[in-house]
């Protein structure tokens, strides 16, 4: 097998180490964005080079890993991750939230709350929240420096004067420590809400943008926005079709070319779990194999 | 004069000088601007009129000389100290409005985003106040949400100004803001922002190569020609009686209609 020809988990020992002291820098400044040297992975910009680097340095023998894409488990990101680092670390995986140490993730924050023993990892595509607001990198930079983030609001503004409400809805932007404003990925801003002070190690890698920022567990996370326009965790106003849970992050998947449509959560194990625990959807009877 | 001269100069300018290497890019500039008060800085292109703006307005880092607003030293000033104070106390009003407007963002957006920098964080409030400033600059209050790249010249020029003053600074840096316009408009623009900094009591510095603006606004006038003020004063007396050889050119070389 040409796998015992790689390092475990792939990266060479030199650039995991590299990795980590940005990690740890991150960590040492919540939310504050630490430039890295991203390496070429075997995937292309986009699948998630920045979240598998920062696990391949996190990642040790004994951890099981947990790979998500947008909620699911089996999805083609999710499952070339989870194969990759089958083959180049020999670690153990799971589907279960639960049971992971490592959990990396694209577009979504499990539902069951996470604990101190587990790390998340996030794929960000672009770091900057300030990026369609201020095209110059030596300004954005200035801003976070002075945390002077009255453009961040602007969007908002903006937001609230086109559609009457803030139409963020996924990759909504936080304050970090009352200091740095971040980019919580494309998270769907129903999420965010489980940033704010969650016991677990949140660390995400940007691969293309070669930036590196963590929360560490218990930071104070807030999402912005105005007095008269305070922030809402929103999601689709249904319960899932398949488990019947009513608290869960939902896809809209289309049936049929007549209209019909359902909602299911987007997190299947979360999903699956209930639907074993007995609970059932408007449609859930018989359909173990939708998702 | 009398009034002005008993109060403190808001702004103090000893001594300026900054240089692109060897080459001057104004040198030897003093002068001090009390409230209330508008100068006139004019001259021909290439003689530090714009270089001297942008070391007023910090834009620029002069190499010598000090600069006091309100009796503090602004060179002094660590960045978020003078990043404050430059966008609630001072205002810059470009030539080009597309400088200093946000062309992707609508007009309520441009104007509000000084209110949030400084902390607003009342939808309601922002845009209340936006649409009061609109009217001031005389554009309708339901163009609050188009933007500014739908908007004319002279109308991207005067959102410009409601964007710069929103904040009630004292201070207003203005560099060519009639350039580019058509006379009618100019004169307009002119008029509005007479009213405004008498209204509002503001200290303005104007640069400017037309001397029909510094006669409209400024109360006083300095001609610049290769980086240093070869005259000062009044405007009146400046452009009426010329003692420097070169303001006399200058004032002889407008064009009678």
């Amino acid at each position: 097998m040409t796998d015992q020809a790689y390092n475990f988990a792939y990266l060479d020992e030199d650039t995991k180490r590299m990795i980590r002291r940005a990690i740890l820098k991150g960590v040492a400044i919540p939310g504050y964005q630490v430039p890295f040297a991203s390496r070429e992975m075997p995937m292309p910009y986009g699948w998630g080079t920045g979240g598998v680097q920062v696990t391949a340095a996190c990642l040790t023998p004994e951890d099981t890993l947990k790979v998500i894409d947008q909620g699911a488990d089996d999805t083609t990101n999710a499952v070339s991750i989870r194969r990759f680092f089958q083959r180049t670390a020999d670690v153990a995986v799971t589907e279960h939230t639960r049971d992971a140490t490592l959990i990396q993730t694209r577009h979504r924050i499990p539902e069951e709350p996470l604990t101190e023993d587990q790390i998340m990892v996030f794929q960000v595509p672009i770091p900057e929240p300030l990026r369609f607001l201020e095209p110059r990198e030596t300004e954005t930079r200035k801003m976070h420096e002075l945390s002077d983030y009255g453009l961040m609001h602007v969007k908002l503004y903006e937001d609230i004067a086109k559609n009457g409400h803030i139409a963020t809805a996924y990759d909504y932007p936080v304050m970090v420590e009352e200091h740095y404003v971040m980019s919580p990925s494309p998270i769907p801003r129903f999420d965010n809400p489980k940033l704010d002070r969650s016991p677990a190690l949140m660390l995400f890698g940007a691969g293309r943008e070669q930036r590196i920022y963590a929360l560490p567990p218990y930071t104070k996370v807030r999402s912005l926005d105005f007095e008269d326009h305070p922030f809402e965790a929103s999601k689709a106003d249904h319960a899932c079709d398949l488990c019947g849970a009513e608290d869960s992050y939902l896809d809209e998947v289309i049936v049929d070319d007549a209209g019909g449509r359902m909602f299911v959560c987007s997190d299947t194990d979360h999903c699956a779990g209930r639907r074993a625990a007995g609970h059932v959807g408007r449609l859930g009877a018989g359909t173990e194999d939708v998702k | 004069m009398t009034d002005l001269q008993m109060t403190r100069p808001l702004f103090s300018v000893r001594d300026l000088e900054k240089r692109y290497g060897a080459r001057i890019g104004c040198t030897g500039v003093s002068f001090d601007l009390y409230p209330g008060e508008v100068m006139g800085i004019v001259g021909e292109s290439g003689s530090g009129k714009s270089t001297l703006l942008g070391c007023l307005a910090g834009h620029m880092a002069p190499d010598a000389g000090t600069i006091a607003y309100d009796g503090r030293d602004v060179l002094a000033m660590s960045e978020p100290e003078r990043r404050r104070m430059a966008r609630t106390d001072w205002a810059f009003v470009h030539q080009n409005p597309r400088d200093g407007l946000r062309l992707s963002v609508s007009a309520g957006g441009n104007v509000g985003e000084r209110l949030m920098a400084v902390g607003g964080r009342n939808y309601g409030k922002i845009r209340d106040t936006a649409t009061d400033w609109l009217g001031r600059v005389e554009i309708a209050a339901d163009r609050i949400d188009d933007r500014p790249s739908a908007f004319s010249g002279g109308m991207q020029q005067r959102l410009q100004i409601a964007r710069n003053l929103v904040t009630g600074p004292r201070l207003v840096f203005m560099d060519e803001p009639t350039g580019g316009l058509d006379v009618s408009v100019q004169a307009r623009l002119l008029d509005l922002i007479r009213g405004l900094v008498r209204r509002m009591g503001l200290s303005a510095i104007v640069v400017t190569h037309d001397l029909a603006v510094v006669r409209l606004l400024a109360d006083r006038l300095m001609v610049m020609k290769g980086g240093r003020v070869i005259e000062a004063g009044l405007t009146d007396q400046v452009l009426d009686d010329p003692q420097h050889a070169y303001t006399q050119l200058l004032v002889s070389s407008v064009l009678q209609v």
